[in-house]
């Protein structure tokens, strides 16, 4: 595709990024960086770092899966940088067979800290694999509960005046401080039957993982894990007519790694 | 509590725990340095008044792996300088590194503008060029020197200072020996900032498991084994979070010496010795024993105490001891300094000739946080029993937890925020808790309540005002402020000319927090508000209150910080502005 091809197809999606940018850019102007007291006079090199930004890219999941509707690789992955207050997020999951994205999203958010253990996500989401590539303005939280439930909360709005939601748990069992086990729950809701998606309203599936994990070091770790999946209602049915599972039960084996 | 607490630390850091490299790492480097000799005597000695001091980047060899360190005329810790008390001061500093430098005195009562804090007291120094200090003398001693430029401390810029009395030492000793501990890691010190900012339990290796629980359970049954954990999951705190850095990546050291390397002071038997214990740590509390020696702690922060014999004593990072001990056997004996997540330990001999050793003890269990190092004052609270939800209601970690009533309403300001993760409305007062891991441990443990500084406070006037800081922060996302405000966002504290003040400090976080004042001293004050002690630095443990009386006879621009390198620069730190 060409880079003119792109931009035309993906403007929707490009015009959110650009509107969200620029709350990224101003949050982190307004906290000045060095010394402020108006009375003193300004001196030089002093070497705080309170406000500094760093990123980090979490390769959460990149595995390939064996399962009833086939075999093929899957993803999970979160990108950000910024400082304590605000930063950049970019989010994506997805799966593949033969060589082809199956389906798939990539977020850009500002995330911005709310309290103690929320953070607010605001942006835009664009949808990846087979049928039309939607794109969604989104807006949630994340964050982590009591018990270290760490839960990702996100309502998204189509430019077809589509409402959608996805929730996602997510929780660290250490059995040692290397081996450690990560369950995890996905699910998703539409407001209105997406045909071309192959998408049903209401909920539409549902998705419950356990990875058993080994860290080789804290940023690098193998596993391998069961995948639960299972699609609802109108979601079913077409899954149904184009003789895919509704119920499928995935083995998987990936790496962890983030830096 | 403490017996059913887990047992010394699991995998990882056992593995990774470095002893080091046995000949000793700095010194042996591409023979630039001081011989074998220093593994017995520890770091050269500069004494008089004028000081030339080069600071430079050196190739070293601590662990095994090349790393490079920040040097003080090329020794790592930095010479010892020897001053007198009364002698005008001049030390030019000639900086050799590509960034700016900087020399702190930490503990010196001088003008501000030689202070060495850039950005409050200068500009720093500048690469290639020669700052001169200059300054008099009127305290006498154990103090120490580091840098206040990025992580140049860290990675080595630090050295003992001793200051002799004018007159005669209050306590005399036959021999005298400084001992610096420090932490050192191969590893980038911004690396690990940066590690901690994205998953701020990186270096904690003994993580709550499965294992703990099984373990507990079959102790205490497994609804009190659920009980314990309750309220340490509904707070999202961790009860481990003993160190956020620890020797996962850190090899501690004394005198510069891996404990494979065994610093070694010698003695005679029946000598007195004076051991001048000197924490310059970037993050890490050590306890400190001799077994099979008491040990009198004479001198605290550099100020004569009334002698306390004691069995063991915690030092924060920047706080120093003067210790006596009076060896009569023709043996060795080992100073063990194990760290307060017993992750690791720095450790030398004490020995009547070199090359002598002593049974190194196994480091004490590791100790989870306890309910007063969380909710701290629990006198108010009906029972003591562990773990149950009594109490909860003070808690105000807990309100933004779904389904949790908060009943009584505390002031507003104590509400918790994004970079406040916890609150303790009833912080405990007492000076007399050696604190976790050291509780009930039947040895003698030195508490603040035991010293008494000799000659009683500086300014008998009572304090005019109160100034109340709470220290906060936010472990999940490791950010450190006072008040909840970070440095770069907040103003200046005012003291005025000549006012005694008294500062109130509330520690709102699990950890302990090490606070320096620079310039002036803090005269540390009981719950009763009685005169206790003269500090440099006040470290206050989690969930507890202290308070000081300051007398702001120094004008100009100060620092004011924790010394928990990596708390200060997430941003626990003020200036402080005297006029």
């Amino acid at each position: 595709m060409s880079g003119c091809a792109y931009m035309k197809r993906h403007r929707a999606w490009l015009a959110c990024l650009a509107l969200a940018m620029p709350c990224i850019g101003t949050a982190q102007d307004a906290l000045p960086m060095t010394h402020h007291d108006e009375s003193s006079p300004a001196m030089q090199n002093m070497d705080m770092n309170d406000n500094a930004s760093y990123g980090m890219l979490l390769v959460d999941q990149l595995e390939f899966a064996h399962g009833y509707g086939g075999n093929g690789p899957m993803w999970e992955a979160e990108a950000w940088y910024g400082n304590d207050s605000d930063k950049l997020w970019l989010r994506s999951e997805g799966e593949g067979s033969r060589e082809q994205i199956e389906q798939g999203d990539l977020e850009a958010l500002w995330s911005h800290a709310l309290s103690a253990f929320w953070n607010t996500e605001l942006g835009v989401r664009h949808d990846l694999g087979v049928g039309p590539q939607r794109n969604w303005a989104a807006f949630g939280v994340e964050g982590l509960a009591p018990y270290w439930l760490e839960l990702e909360a996100t309502g998204y709005l189509s430019n077809e005046g589509r409402v959608a939601a996805r929730m996602r748990a997510e929780y660290t069992l250490r059995f040692t401080q290397r081996l450690m086990l990560q369950p995890e729950f996905e699910i998703n809701l539409y407001s209105k039957s997406d045909p071309a998606q192959r998408i049903g309203s209401v909920v539409s599936d549902t998705q419950l993982g356990l990875r058993l994990r080994y860290e080789i070091t804290r940023q690098f770790a193998p596993y391998v894990g069961v995948v639960w999946s299972r699609r609802f209602g109108t979601t079913a049915a077409f899954a149904r007519m184009d003789r895919e599972p509704v119920f499928d039960r995935q083995f998987v084996a990936g790496i962890r790694f983030w830096f | 509590m403490n017996r059913y607490d887990p047992p010394p630390a699991v995998d990882v850091a056992r593995r990774r725990f470095v002893q080091g490299l046995a000949l000793g790492g700095a010194a042996t480097t591409l023979g630039l340095l001081r011989p074998a000799r220093a593994a017995a005597t520890g770091p050269a000695m500069l004494t008089g008044t004028d000081f030339a001091l080069n600071v430079g980047q050196m190739p070293v060899n601590i662990t095994g792996t090349p790393s490079v360190a920040t040097t003080v005329n090329g020794t790592l810790p930095g010479p010892i300088l020897r001053w007198k008390e009364g002698s005008q001061i001049r030390l030019h500093v000639t900086n050799r590194l590509r960034v700016p430098t900087s020399i702190h005195w930490h503990g010196i009562i001088l003008p501000f503008d030689m202070d060495g804090v850039p950005g409050i007291s200068f500009d720093g120094i500048a690469p290639g060029e020669t700052f001169v200090y200059q300054f008099n003398v009127r305290q006498s001693g154990t103090y120490w020197y580091h840098a206040h430029s990025g992580y140049q401390e860290q990675t080595g810029l630090l050295g003992a200072l001793i200051i002799d009395p004018a007159g005669s030492e209050r306590f005399t000793a036959d021999r005298d020996h400084v001992v610096v501990l420090n932490d050192w890691s191969d590893d980038d010190p911004a690396s690990i900032y940066a590690r901690l900012k994205k998953n701020s339990g990186y270096y904690n290796t003994a993580q709550p498991t499965v294992a703990d629980l099984i373990r507990d359970a079959q102790h205490m049954g497994l609804r009190e084994a659920f009980a314990k954990r309750r309220m340490w999951n509904m707070m999202r705190m961790n009860p481990s979070d003993l160190s956020d850095v620890t020797a996962y990546t850190y090899t501690f050291l004394m005198n510069g010496q891996t404990p494979a390397g065994n610093w070694t002071g010698l003695f005679r038997p029946g000598e007195k010795v004076r051991l001048r214990i000197i924490n310059g740590s970037g993050m890490t509390l050590f306890d400190v024993r001799i077994p099979g020696l008491k040990m009198t702690v004479v001198s605290a922060d550099g100020q004569d105490v009334e002698p306390v014999p004691v069995d063991e004593f915690r030092i924060a990072p920047a706080e120093t001891y003067d210790v006596i001990v009076e060896p009569q056997e023709d043996r060795a004996y080992t100073l063990f300094a194990q760290t307060i997540d017993r992750s690791g330990y720095a450790r030398g001999t004490l020995a009547p000739h070199p090359g002598m050793e002593a049974e190194v003890p196994a480091m004490d269990p590791r100790v989870w946080l306890s309910m007063q190092d969380m909710m701290g004052d629990m006198s108010s609270h009906d029972g003591h029993e562990h773990g149950n939800m009594q109490g909860m209601d003070h808690m105000q970690g807990m309100q933004d937890m779904p389904g949790m009533a908060m009943d009584d309403h505390p002031p507003a300001k104590l509400k918790t925020g994004p970079g406040v993760d916890m609150r303790v409305p009833t912080p405990r007062t007492n000076l007399d808790d050696p604190g976790v891991g050291l509780r009930d441990n039947g040895r003698r443990v030195l508490t603040y309540a035991d010293l008494h500084t000799i000659g009683g406070p500086i300014d008998k006037r009572e304090p005019e005002r109160d100034i109340t800081l709470r220290l906060t922060g936010n472990m999940e996302r490791y950010t450190w402020s006072f008040d909840g405000v970070k440095f770069s966002d907040a103003k200046p504290v005012r003291f005025h000319h000549g006012e005694r003040l008294r500062i109130v400090l509330v520690n709102d976080t699990m950890m302990h927090h090490p606070i320096h004042l620079h310039g002036m001293w803090s005269e540390v004050e009981n719950a009763d508000g009685d005169f206790q002690v003269r500090k440099h630095t006040v470290t206050v443990q989690p969930a507890q209150q202290i308070s000081y009386a300051v007398t702001a006879d120094n004008p100009g621009r100060w620092a004011y910080h924790c010394h928990m390198l990596f708390h200060m620069e997430a941003g626990m730190f003020r200036e402080v502005a005297v006029a």
